[in-house]
């Protein structure tokens, strides 16, 4: 290092300078480097895939064999998936600020809310990327099943219930990324992200008044139709209202608070 | 160019920045010159967009930094080398860059090897870099984008001597080839060497502003002599206002000429006779540093 220090180093010639904008795409490509790039992202990522093999395992070794179908097994798959991606989606808002990358990034683009619709779009890419990940451990899971544990086998699957799968991940995802940049905070998001659900089921289960509310506010009763691909009737009307509450309101409070923010 | 306009920030009762104004030249380097906390980082963060200002433009190439289309290829920016996450190497924080930016992969490695980080260094996490190394990464960064204009935040910070030269050489050529260079500091004789306008802030106001020599000069002639008492008696004669410094030499308030001929005139052998060391700047430099020091003290 110190033989270079020394030698008068040129400034290279200018090249063809391109003054557009980057693309929404080319954002988003870089949005989704970054949550994979770190010894974070990576080690989520494997751990995810650790999940599915495991969540394959178990449901090869402990279910029924006529259980044992391609949808049964990608359904179990994607349980694992609706956890652990939000945290990512989570990590990849906050750790602007918790890294101080934020200085970084927005210097390089200033319209913050460029930024903000890659990270989404990038956290979307991530979700189906997750369902299609699934979809190959469950078709190593029914084969395997099939042959060593006298699985059912079928592979029957309808568009519809694949459909269900990924609009599960793209909620969980994104309401992790909304947290993220409601809260700002890694260690704050993810607390609050796991526990105000939590806290709220616990409460409208326990006081008569707000039951009823439970019904259409309560992402992981209102979200369960999708899981189990049985939405019908309302349902769709009770998912669109938990959606608001718990996803568009953060995201949009969290983008109000990312455009004013004096970043430093 | 880069043009600050009255540029002003309070936050509640205190007021950061009040009424900054300055321009920064293609071809030359300004020094922003200001003790801790005496508003450089606000202004600074200002003209790049990231904080918004109470009051005031800046603007950069004639527009405001956040309506610039592709804002790293016109403007390099350095406010924190540390800013940057500990986890990515080295490496990859460039190539994302140039991924935004949308500039050519190889530049990654010629700016890496411009900056005088190796392929090893390259490859470890910032984690594990040095003040010094996060500074040069930071330079890298900067300058990726081939940009006209740089912006540089205590740049020196961390640096050994040897890179502190480095970096002079750097930001010298940079401007010589016809760039836009604004670099702080609250070191006076790390700026002074470099730059070639001056402008001082203290608690949040421009106390100086104008080219270095302006700045440095009328601060007098310093002059030493073989026989100190007798060049003392034949100035002080001819009526030279002068003044003695703590090692024996002068500081006389007339031009070069006049101190030498009347030197000559007593027959006085001459071991020094050079402008004085900025006396002027140096003098509300330190009364800055000073009630700065006492305000924070007295917080």
């Amino acid at each position: 290092m110190t033989a270079t220090a020394t030698a008068t180093p040129a400034i290279p010639t200018p090249h063809a300078a391109t003054a557009t904008r980057p693309s929404i795409g080319r954002l988003t490509l870089v949005e989704l480097r970054k949550m994979t790039d770190t010894r974070a992202g990576f080690w989520l990522l494997a751990v995810t895939a650790l999940a599915y093999a495991a969540v394959v395992v178990v449901t090869l070794i402990f279910a029924d064999p006529p259980d044992l179908t391609f949808y049964g097994i990608f359904q179990a798959t994607m349980l694992p998936a609706g956890v652990l991606l939000p945290v990512i989606g989570i990590l990849a808002v906050t750790g602007e600020w918790t890294q101080r990358g934020a200085l970084t990034t927005y210097t390089l683009v200033p319209e913050r809310e460029r930024v903000a619709a890659a990270k989404v779009l990038a956290g979307f890419a991530l979700a189906a990327a997750s369902v299609a990940a699934g979809l190959i451990f469950a078709a190593v899971g029914n084969a395997f099943g099939m042959t060593f544990f006298d699985g059912d086998g079928s592979w029957h699957m309808t568009a519809g219930a694949l459909g269900s799968a990924v609009l599960f991940q793209l909620i969980n995802m994104t309401m992790g990324v909304a947290f993220g940049m409601l809260l700002m905070n890694s260690a704050l998001a993810i607390v609050l992200y796991f526990l105000l659900p939590t806290v709220w089921s616990v409460l409208t289960g326990m006081i008569d008044a707000i039951r009823s509310a439970s019904d259409w506010l309560d992402l992981s009763v209102t979200s369960q139709p999708l899981v189990d691909n049985t939405m019908a009737g309302d349902g769709w009307a009770k998912l669109a209202a938990s959606v608001g509450l718990w996803l568009v309101v953060p995201l949009i409070a969290g983008l109000v608070r990312l455009l004013r923010r004096e970043v430093s | 160019m880069i043009s600050v306009e009255h540029l002003t920030k309070r936050y509640g009762p205190h007021t950061a920045v009040n009424d900054v104004s300055f321009r920064c030249e293609p071809g030359t380097v300004t020094g922003f010159l200001g003790p801790n906390g005496a508003g450089k980082s606000t202004t600074m963060r200002m003209i790049t967009g990231l904080t918004p200002p109470t009051g005031g433009t800046a603007t950069v190439d004639g527009m405001p930094y956040r309506r610039l289309p592709n804002p790293g290829r016109r403007v390099g920016v350095l406010l924190d080398a540390s800013a940057q996450h500990p986890g990515r190497t080295g490496r990859e924080t460039l190539s994302l860059a140039a991924q935004v930016m949308g500039v050519d992969r190889g530049r990654v490695d010629k700016l890496l090897d411009l900056v005088g980080l190796d392929a090893k260094a390259g490859r470890k996490r910032v984690r594990q870099y040095s003040l010094g190394m996060r500074q040069r990464l930071g330079l890298a960064h900067a300058l990726l984008g081939d940009p006209r204009v740089l912006i540089l935040d205590e740049p020196a910070n961390g640096l050994d001597p040897e890179g502190i030269f480095w970096m002079r050489t750097v930001l010298r050529d940079f401007a010589d080839r016809g760039g836009t260079v604004l670099l702080s500091s609250h070191l006076l004789r790390e700026v002074e060497a470099v730059a070639d306008r001056l402008v001082v802030i203290g608690g949040g106001r421009v106390v100086a502003d104008g080219t270095k020599d302006e700045l440095l000069a009328g601060s007098g002639i310093r002059v030493r002599a073989l026989e100190p008492e007798k060049l003392e008696w034949a100035l002080t004669t001819a009526g030279v206002t002068t003044t003695r410094t703590a090692d024996g030499a002068f500081v006389a308030q007339a031009d070069a000429e006049t101190v030498g001929r009347t030197a000559a005139a007593a027959d006085l052998v001459l071991l020094e006779l050079r402008p004085a060391d900025g006396g002027g700047l140096e003098q509300l430099f330190l009364e800055l540093t000073t009630n700065g020091a006492a305000k924070e003290a007295a917080r």
